[in-house]
């Protein structure tokens, strides 16, 4: 038996990879549900806060800025097992999946309102000017003149934070949830062989390369001349 | 003289420490064409951010159109739609076409439907000679286009008094005469105007009254040849003075 041989025995043994197939792609079911879950209602809160924000009521705002530092510090690992295991003694008891999936939106939540709320405060005070000068509310001014602008502005570093954060799903290995991450390390534990492991890997670029390739494309899309 | 459609009283602003306005009066009646000339930072612009309460007066009253602007009961975003405002720096919405931002208003504050906004839209575009502009975003046109296309969008709404608020300034020397050219086509179809700006020429000819404000208090005012030609205060002479040797 040759060196690579033996190497593709390892790593990439057929076997080992056909009879695991379905656990992989399983995992990829759960990993794309956690996603969606958290890339829906972590940005919508984001937004819902930032645009809260914009309103200036003085006790809610540093409310939101209490609770969204506060989430930008700490690592979301640290956020799942206090969820899982935390709660529990609050009467509560989320499942791994419930766990993950808040941990990580929260995240989102934090990260995605502090790039909103850059969006918005980078529209020049004229567009607000302009706009109530011809008699629009505060809120038909924010809505109409002053999120279309800040959107666009924030689309590259959103989806930049939205596939970091995305990608953390694999943290919910911890509290057993069967993503891919758990699928294939259970399988590699299963069968003495790391060739799991590659397909799960392999089933991150599946899934996040599109993505990331599509942010560029969204970029791109919404640009527009000055 | 008919009723004033501004009627400022008594106009102090504070910003801070800093007293801009201290006390100033200021009645203009329709069709007229009011000019507010001074040194910068003597409080024109706040003057006229006042009068649509851009800027929050400290103390005083303005009355625009028989609406007492300052009065909490007022509905100001009722009241400014009779207020046209024409700024500096033109705040076009960049990501909207030319009749986007000019029918924006007339159908979220106007309450008419996309067709009636934009045949209003199309006919203000037309007046300030844009109307082959109207799917163009501001990016594409000059300054002189984005100024008039602002204008546009302040007509619109029928306003009973147009401000403008140093509507040249920021433009190149060839692009200024499209604009004058558009408001002294507002002056002629009646439009009450009061215009903060440095276009002497243009003050000269088409005013009926020149203002002239100096640290945060009229000092002087009356027809245009009175002001230029022979002004009373030392202060309007040196300015005065100042403004023509260029």
């Amino acid at each position: 038996m040759t060196t690579w041989d033996r190497f593709v025995e390892t790593f990439f043994n057929a076997k080992v990879m056909l009879k695991y197939l379905p656990d992989i792609l399983s995992g990829m079911v759960v990993t794309i549900e956690l996603a969606v879950l958290i890339v829906l209602s972590g940005l919508l809160a984001g937004l819902v806060l930032a645009l809260l924000r914009a309103l200036a009521i003085r006790p809610l705002n540093w409310l939101i800025i209490f609770v969204v530092d506060l989430f930008r510090s700490l690592p979301p690992l640290v956020i799942i097992v206090l969820i899982y295991f935390g709660l529990p003694a609050a009467g509560v008891s989320p499942s791994g999946f419930v766990s993950t999936w808040l941990s990580l939106a929260f995240v989102l939540m934090a990260f995605s309102e502090e790039i909103f709320w850059a969006g918005i405060t980078s529209i020049p005070k004229g567009q607000w000017e302009a706009s109530r000068s011809t008699g629009l509310s505060f809120g038909q001014t924010l809505i109409n003149v002053v999120l279309p602008q800040a959107l666009r502005l924030t689309i590259p570093p959103l989806t930049n934070r939205t596939i970091a954060i995305t990608k953390g799903t694999a943290l919910g290995t911890v509290v057993a949830v069967t993503e891919i991450l758990g699928q294939a390390s259970s399988a590699v534990s299963n069968s003495y062989n790391p060739s799991p492991l590659m397909m799960g890997a392999a089933a991150y670029l599946v899934l996040f390369l599109p993505v990331v390739v599509a942010s560029r494309w969204i970029e791109t899309k919404f640009a527009w001349k000055r | 003289m008919s009723n004033p459609i501004v009627d400022a009283r008594a106009i102090h602003k504070h910003f801070g420490p800093l007293h801009v306005l201290k006390g100033v009066d200021l009645e203009v009646v329709e069709r007229e064409l009011v000019f507010v000339i001074g040194p910068s930072g003597s409080g024109k612009s706040t003057l006229l951010r006042c009068l649509n309460r851009l800027e929050e007066p400290s103390s005083g009253s303005v009355v625009v159109d028989g609406i007492d602007m300052l009065d909490p009961r007022t509905d100001i975003n009722h009241a400014r739609q009779r207020i046209g405002m024409v700024f500096q720096s033109f705040n076009l919405y960049p990501h909207m076409t030319a009749l986007g931002n000019v029918t924006l208003a007339l159908r979220k504050v106007a309450g008419k439907s996309r067709a009636e906004a934009d045949a209003l839209g199309l006919a203000a575009l037309q007046r300030v000679g844009l109307a082959d502009r109207a799917g163009h975003t501001p990016g594409q046109l000059s300054g002189g286009q984005q100024q008039r296309v602002a204008i546009a969008r302040a007509i619109a709404l029928e306003p009973r008094v147009m401000l403008f608020d140093e509507p040249t300034s920021a433009l190149d020397p060839e692009l200024v005469g499209s604009v004058l050219e558009v408001m002294r086509d507002l002056r002629q179809s009646g439009m009450t105007m009061i215009v903060v700006s440095h276009e002497m020429g243009f003050a000269r000819n088409a005013a009926d009254r020149v203002v002239f404000m100096d640290d945060g208090l009229i000092v002087e005012q009356g027809p245009p040849a009175a002001i230029f030609e022979s002004p009373a205060q030392e202060r309007t002479r040196a300015f005065i003075g100042q403004i023509q040797r260029h």
